[in-house]
């Protein structure tokens, strides 16, 4: 059941020095799983999930072939269609909730204005379900969260908190960036099992953008690895260990293991090849 | 043709061999971006223009700012010989306009190097050593922010007497604190940078550190500020040229110019207007260089 | 004997009412050549333990004791020359207006040297940047580039003591790769003493010999790199990273 199809993307920001090809010709499909993108930085991956929702601004140029949201196609749609998509059926948590959520409302405010956005019901209603959706994401005082601001959370309940508002209005397709990788290694784990419990139990597909090739590994059921605006291989995750591309190979060496001590880590040598030779297809 | 291609590749480089060669080519790629904004490089050429007119005065004017021809007074635009017309003691006022220029440049030039440069002094050494250091000196600028220009102007001419000078030294008084709140607000949060950790952990001194690691990055913003603010210094120059505070007649200063046109607006329109115009036009010009600047020195600044 | 030591050391910041206590009671030592790894997650101490060290956290008490030189409130020159510090963010660690050749040039030049040039040219060299990159700024310069910048200007006095914090948090896991083997590098071409801070315990246990659990301030378990491989830690809080982190 394919929820997402995006053909041939290409992102392209022209400059003084000519013209910066930062996704090259990505494509792939989603349907409900979880699809890990991993790459390092420049490798194109926060910019593809932004062109999914048609986040990119001037002087960025997006173009593709086609992206396929249950058959419809988001290319086509106005700005003011897209608003309507964005938040809707398609959601989006970001790295750091210190810069998502906004500094001077409370917390209650800002998920019940999401939900409220989408929804024709009253406050009382709207406060409802918010604390619905904070005690989802295993937050045990809802109510005193409702009040609070967001400097006075945590890291990791700041991004619970983010879950929660990116999920009220019940999405197809959650697009992650970078959720954890703000987070201690402790949080990293409960909040990865909340939107783990979360997507599957409302049958979502969740796109997990990340640098972590071991954390997408582990979490993720596809992952799609990105070098310089290409996708060089697709693999399984559980079948991570196993890839073939010299650059997945390159990566998984130069971890440091507490299980495997090398005296010097593999450094990657990067072969000009890898960006020249075209996107594999991370279609199913 | 190659030589000057490979000029340009030299200072559009990446990778430069030498320190002259760092510095000549961050000059050049800042002067590039700077021309690629339309409306700074009109701002640019209007006060290139106006610094011309200025060293170029005796040559360009038609007649003799000061000469009075009473039988002539009150002319319109291109009466006899006389293109903006003539006042009303019969003095060609586009020639006033020209000697004028040289004043607003003389006021310009001198608050713009009193004033930022005392801020940037104040507010560097006050953000830097903190504790009472800091509460003294922002406490004195409290106390000359506190007082209005205009005021503090007459207060200067009670005491010294009017003049162009005192002018300037009453603006400049005014005009410096705000560049110091600017200067120590940056230097607060340049402070707890890692690169000053750094550097003190070499065993620089606070002397060392506020001069060659503080004031690089305050500069730009200051000289943003000080383009930005120059339209404000014209115009309070004008003002109390208008209130007799600040040039005396017979000085062809704009201000006053305008003060002694007031009272034929409503006839003889051109006299008051024309160096009005003057003023807008200087005042436009050191906003649009203002602003490209600011696109080129704090590029996160600039709207995109 | 040791090259440094600490003791009971407690750092804070602010006052009465405000005051924080960012490290209580840390004690540990470390030996000459030896690398000693401070492990813990954010608000842990363990960067505040670093900067006590150095002298750029004011409020501290306690002993800290440097080639048997005992630190007192104030560090004087000859401290700089013996330890240095390589910071965590690469992208706030150089100057954004001055040049490489400068922010070395200007390290060489307040701890007396005289041959500058022919330093920094080694210096670049022994990072492993070679001359072409001496008179770039920082903004054409990568993350790693800039660490490794960071990591010259930490030698110029040719220090014993490194102290790290997170050096590569900040890059990417290839850049990181190259940099955790250019400082396996430098510790056995020049002798030096580490003391690395880290939150991912693969990295320090790559590159520690002996390491510290840390958590809220005070040091929980200080073990050997062997009892962290084999997931023998005997804190609980060390079992729950160990296992965090896998």
């Amino acid at each position: 059941m394919t929820l997402l199809d995006v053909e041939n993307l290409w992102v392209k920001f022209p400059s003084r020095h000519g013209v910066f090809d930062a996704v090259r010709g990505v494509s792939f499909t989603l349907g409900k799983e979880r699809l890990g993108i991993v790459g390092e930085s420049g490798s194109g991956k926060s910019l593809t999930g932004r062109s999914i929702l048609r986040l990119i601004r001037p002087p960025g140029i997006m173009t593709a072939d086609h992206i396929l949201l249950e058959g419809d196609d988001l290319m086509t749609k106005t700005e003011r269609d897209m608003r309507a998509v964005r938040g809707q059926r398609i959601s989006m948590v970001m790295q750091d909730p210190k810069f998502s959520l906004n500094p001077v409302m409370t917390i209650g405010a800002q998920i019940m204005e999401a939900y409220m956005l989408h929804n024709a019901v009253n406050k009382k209603a709207a406060y409802a379900k918010a604390i619905e959706m904070l005690e989802a994401v295993s937050i045990r005082v809802p109510e005193r969260v409702m009040r609070s601001y967001p400097h006075e959370m945590s890291g990791g309940m700041g991004q619970r908190i983010m879950i929660a508002m990116m999920l009220i209005p019940n999405p197809q397709i959650l697009i992650a960036d970078e959720p954890t990788s703000a987070l201690d290694v402790s949080v990293q784990r409960q909040v990865l099992d909340i939107m783990d419990t979360l997507v599957k139990d409302r049958g979502m597909g969740l796109i997990f953008i990340s640098h972590d090739l071991n954390l997408v590994a582990d979490f993720c059921d596809r992952v799609l690895i990105m070098y310089a605006g290409r996708i060089v291989e697709v693999c399984d995750a559980d079948k991570l260990r196993e890839a073939k591309h010299p650059y997945t190979r390159g990566l998984l060496n130069s971890l440091p293991r507490l299980d495997e001590p090398r005296a010097r880590l593999e450094v990657l040598q990067r072969d000009p090849a890898w960006s020249e030779a075209p996107s594999v297809s991370g279609r199913i | 043709m190659s030589e000057t291609q490979s000029l340009r590749a030299w200072l559009l480089t990446d990778t430069p061999t030498s320190r002259r060669h760092a510095k000549f080519a961050a000059a050049y790629q800042g002067w590039l971006s700077f021309r690629s904004n339309t409306m700074a490089m009109i701002g640019l050429w209007i006060l290139i223009f106006l610094v011309f007119v200025a060293i170029a005065a005796p040559l360009l004017a038609p007649h003799d700012p000061f000469e009075q021809t009473l039988a002539n007074r009150l002319q319109g635009l291109n009466a006899d010989g006389h293109i903006l017309g003539t006042d009303s003691l019969g003095r060609d006022i586009l020639s006033r306009l020209i000697y004028g220029s040289r004043i607003t440049l003389f006021i310009v030039g001198l608050v713009a190097l009193i004033a930022p440069i005392t801020g940037l002094l104040v507010g560097t050494v006050a953000g830097y050593v903190g504790g009472w250091v800091d509460t003294i000196l922002m406490r004195i600028t409290d106390i000359f922010l506190a007082f209005p220009r205009l005021v503090l102007a007459l207060a200067f001419v009670a005491a010294l007497g009017a003049g162009i000078e005192n002018a300037v030294l009453a603006i400049s008084l005014t005009a410096w604190p705000p560049y110091a709140r600017m200067a120590r607000a940056e230097t607060l949060t340049i402070r707890s940078s890692d690169y000053i950790s750094a550097i003190q952990l070499q065993g620089a001194g606070p002397l060392r550190i506020i001069t060659k690691h503080i004031w690089p990055l305050c500069i730009s913003s200051l000289i943003v500020r000080v383009t930005l603010d120059m339209a404000g210094i014209i115009l309070a120059a004008a003002g109390l040229g208008f209130l007799g505070l600040g040039a005396q007649p017979p000085s062809p200063e704009w201000g006053a110019m305008i003060s002694e046109g007031r009272r034929f607006i409503l006839d003889s329109w051109w006299v008051a207007t024309m160096p009005g115009l003057a003023i807008f036009t200087v005042s436009l010009a050191f906003n649009l260089l203002g602003d490209g600047l600011r696109d080129v020195l704090d590029p996160k600044d600039a709207e995109t | 004997m040791s090259m440094l030591s600490v003791e009971n050391l407690n750092v804070w910041f602010g006052h009465g009412r405000d005051r924080v206590d960012a490290v209580k009671d840390a004690t540990f030592a470390v030996a000459r050549g030896e690398s000693f790894g401070l492990v813990g997650e954010s608000g842990s101490g363990k960067s505040t333990i670093l900067r006590a060290i150095t002298g750029l956290a004011p409020d501290w008490s306690g002993n800290i004791t440097v080639d048997g030189k005992e630190i007192g409130k104030h560090r004087e020159k000859t401290f700089f020359k013996t330890v240095q510090m390589v910071f965590q963010d690469p992208y706030a660690s150089l100057h954004p207006r001055h040049s490489v050749d400068q922010v070395l040039g200007e390290t060489l030049y307040l701890h007396g040297f005289t041959d500058i040039d022919t330093r920094v040219v080694n210096l670049l060299d022994d990072v492993g940047l070679g001359a072409k990159f001496r008179f770039r700024y920082p903004h054409q310069l990568s993350g790693g580039q800039r660490q490794r910048v960071a990591i010259a200007r930490a030698l110029a006095p040719a220090p014993e003591v490194l102290l790290l914090d997170e050096p590569t948090s900040a890059l990417d896991v290839s850049v990181q790769a190259e940099i955790l083997n250019l400082l396996a590098d430098l510790r056995t071409e020049h002798g030096l003493t580490y003391v690395m801070v880290s939150h991912d315990l693969s990295v320090v246990g790559h590159m520690c010999d002996r390491l510290a659990v840390m958590k809220d301030g005070e040091i929980v378990e200080i073990m050997d790199v062997a009892t962290l491989r084999n997931m023998q830690a005997t804190h609980p809080y060390s079992q729950h990273l160990l296992q965090a982190s896998l």
